[in-house]
């Protein structure tokens, strides 16, 4: 379970996050929504631990465990993944030999064993195949030269191979198109299990006809400003995010 | 440009000296350093797997010439010192006739203060093909300088890679000439260097003919207090028309007090050219260097594979396997 409890982050000088609080239950997927600058990516960042996205008040907990004093790293070995919106491309390291090299430096950090070469191959051809991407791109330097909507396929081919418990989607249908977004949609479905939480940030609904959250809240200036079922990702498609912007906030107020 | 001839110190350039501006001698070096004494190697070196028969200077001691005559050869030049406090300097002269063809698997070793002054004279005749790696693996509290001087003939070609981490002070200098025709010439370089130490890659190539090529690619890494000098110069004389030559020096400073000095020139005569050169100093991406960490590489891992990935295409460019292995190895195990 993760719970999120009031939040604030500030990047720079600027407030982004304003007491934030949200739940997670084990097993469940939720979607986070808001307009463009409610805070969506910074609330990735901060769960993952980028540095410049430190809390400046407020608890996360991931298992019960306080995540906001751990690294990057430690965070990930706890099993928090962030699929970026805009992944990396990383020259002169093989996709391949940067997944595996991640995978066990995972797992070193829980005190397991690596994985044997042939056992991560066969795995990785696998995961390929689900997704529809051609294995030799595995070989090349990781996202360099991919499309939009393959290094999206890149994000989630590692998820698969990293089998994170807390998974984070950070716009993750920007940039593909409807087959591959339905692709996409499948590895991210595959993935959902008892032991598995996911936050889906999206701007818009379309993501959530292929990948169904059991929760929807609504991110507005800062903080979590309405929580519902799957029915409140089709209202604010219908009616957009106007009533929740700050503006509309304060004069309610 | 004078020769450094460590037993005539009126010969150590000050900074005042354009060319050595970067690379302050004087502050280290302002005497006649007493001569080293005689020692003995073991057969051996970093490139001793590779086979070729092995010269070894020791001290500035050995045999001191390497001719080919026809075919191909391989060839282990071992520049060894021991002693520290004293120094010592050693000149080889290097021939591959018309047709013949050279590997130079060299390498820089020693431990302690010493000074070391080395020359190379490299003459490769019409068609000839010289390749050249050297491992510069100086002691920390070292002066090194070595000074190649290159002739080629027409249509000769010339391939080297310097990889060096450098010493208390190290300079290593290259001087091509094309006089012939259609002479081709890959000089690239490696540093990668932490502590107070500082390396110096220096270059002069002069096309005097006609269709001459140069690819030059030198990177390097800085870490610590450490201090990187590219100097790289390459001058198209008249009518050495046909020319392409193209220079890229890009480093990485991942610290707060490195420092790399980058002086790349171009200097054209001739019309009828293509020439470019590109130079960048930057830090580590941050945001790979995140997203890294975030798939639980640790921070220091994840340095060490970009850093590798960074410098490793000049590794790539190394087309003798054996020697590129080697040099492969020998990144991996100083990052």
């Amino acid at each position: 379970m993760l719970n999120i409890s009031n939040l604030h982050v500030s990047v720079g000088e600027k407030p982004i996050l304003k007491g934030l609080t949200l739940d997670v239950p084990a097993g469940e997927v939720h979607a986070v929504m808001g307009p463009n600058g409610a805070g969506k990516s910074t609330l990735g960042y901060a769960l993952s631990g980028r540095p410049g996205y430190e809390a400046s008040e407020g608890v996360v907990r991931w298992r019960g465990e306080n995540l906001l004093p751990l690294d990057p790293a430690e965070r990930a070995a706890m099993g928090v993944y962030l699929s970026f919106q805009y992944p990396i491309e990383i020259p002169g390291v093989p996709a391949l030999t940067f997944i595996r090299t991640a995978v066990n430096a995972q797992r070193r950090r829980r005190g397991e064993d690596e994985i044997s070469a042939p056992d991560f191959l066969k795995r990785a051809r696998a995961a390929a195949t689900a997704l529809r991407m051609d294995f030799d791109m595995l070989k090349r330097p990781l996202n360099v030269g991919f499309s939009g909507g393959e290094k999206k396929r890149m994000e989630i081919l590692q998820a698969v191979l990293l089998e994170p418990s807390l998974l984070i989607l950070d716009e993750t249908d920007s940039g593909l198109d409807i087959d591959a977004l339905r692709i996409v949609a499948d590895g991210v479905n595959a993935l959902r299990g008892p032991d598995r939480s996911m936050l889906v940030i999206t701007h818009y609904q379309r993501l959530l006809d292929y990948i169904k959250p059991d929760r929807v809240h609504v991110l507005a200036a800062g903080r979590i400003v309405a929580s519902g079922g799957p029915e409140l990702a089709l209202e604010l498609e219908k009616d957009g995010y106007d009533k929740y912007l700050p503006a509309d906030l304060e004069s309610a107020a | 440009m004078s020769l450094v001839d460590l037993r005539d110190p009126s010969s150590f350039p000050t900074r005042r000296v354009e060319a050595w501006k970067y690379t302050d001698l004087r502050r280290f070096l302002r005497e006649t350093p007493p001569p080293s004494a005689p020692d003995d190697v073991a057969p051996g070196g970093p490139f001793a797997a590779l086979g070729g028969a092995e010269t070894a200077i020791v001290n500035g001691r050995g045999d001191a010439a390497i001719r080919v005559v026809e075919g191909e050869q391989v060839a282990r030049l071992r520049f060894v010192s021991t002693q520290a406090g004293a120094g010592h300097q050693a000149t080889v002269t290097v021939d591959v006739a018309r047709g013949a063809s050279l590997v130079i698997l060299e390498s820089h070793e020693g431990s302690g203060g010493y000074v070391s002054s080395i020359a190379l004279n490299i003459k490769v005749a019409e068609g000839g093909q010289l390749t050249r790696i050297v491992l510069a693996d100086d002691a920390a509290d070292a002066i090194a300088l070595s000074r190649a001087d290159v002739r080629l003939g027409q249509g000769a070609a010339f391939s080297q890679t310097l990889l060096t981490t450098g010493a208390r002070l190290q300079r290593l200098e290259t001087h091509v000439a094309h006089p012939g025709e259609g002479a081709t010439v890959w000089m690239d370089g490696l540093y990668l260097l932490s502590g107070d130490r500082h390396a110096d890659l220096t270059s002069v190539v002069t096309h005097d003919g006609r269709d001459g090529v140069t690819s030059q690619l030198a990177k390097g890494v800085v870490r610590d207090a450490a201090r990187g000098v590219f100097q790289g110069k390459i001058v198209v004389e008249r009518g050495a028309d046909g020319t392409d030559a193209r220079m890229g020096h890009h480093a990485l400073i991942l610290s707060e007090r490195g420092e790399v000095d980058a002086k790349p020139e171009l200097v054209i005569y001739a019309d009828e050219v293509s020439c470019a050169h590109g130079n960048t100093v930057g830090a580590l991406d941050e945001s790979a260097l995140f997203y890294m960490q975030q798939r639980g590489i640790p921070a220091d891992e994840a340095r060490a594979l970009l850093t590798h990935a960074f410098l490793g295409q000049v590794i790539d460019r190394i087309e003798h396997e054996g020697a590129r292995d080697v040099a492969r190895d020998w990144l991996e195990a100083r990052l």
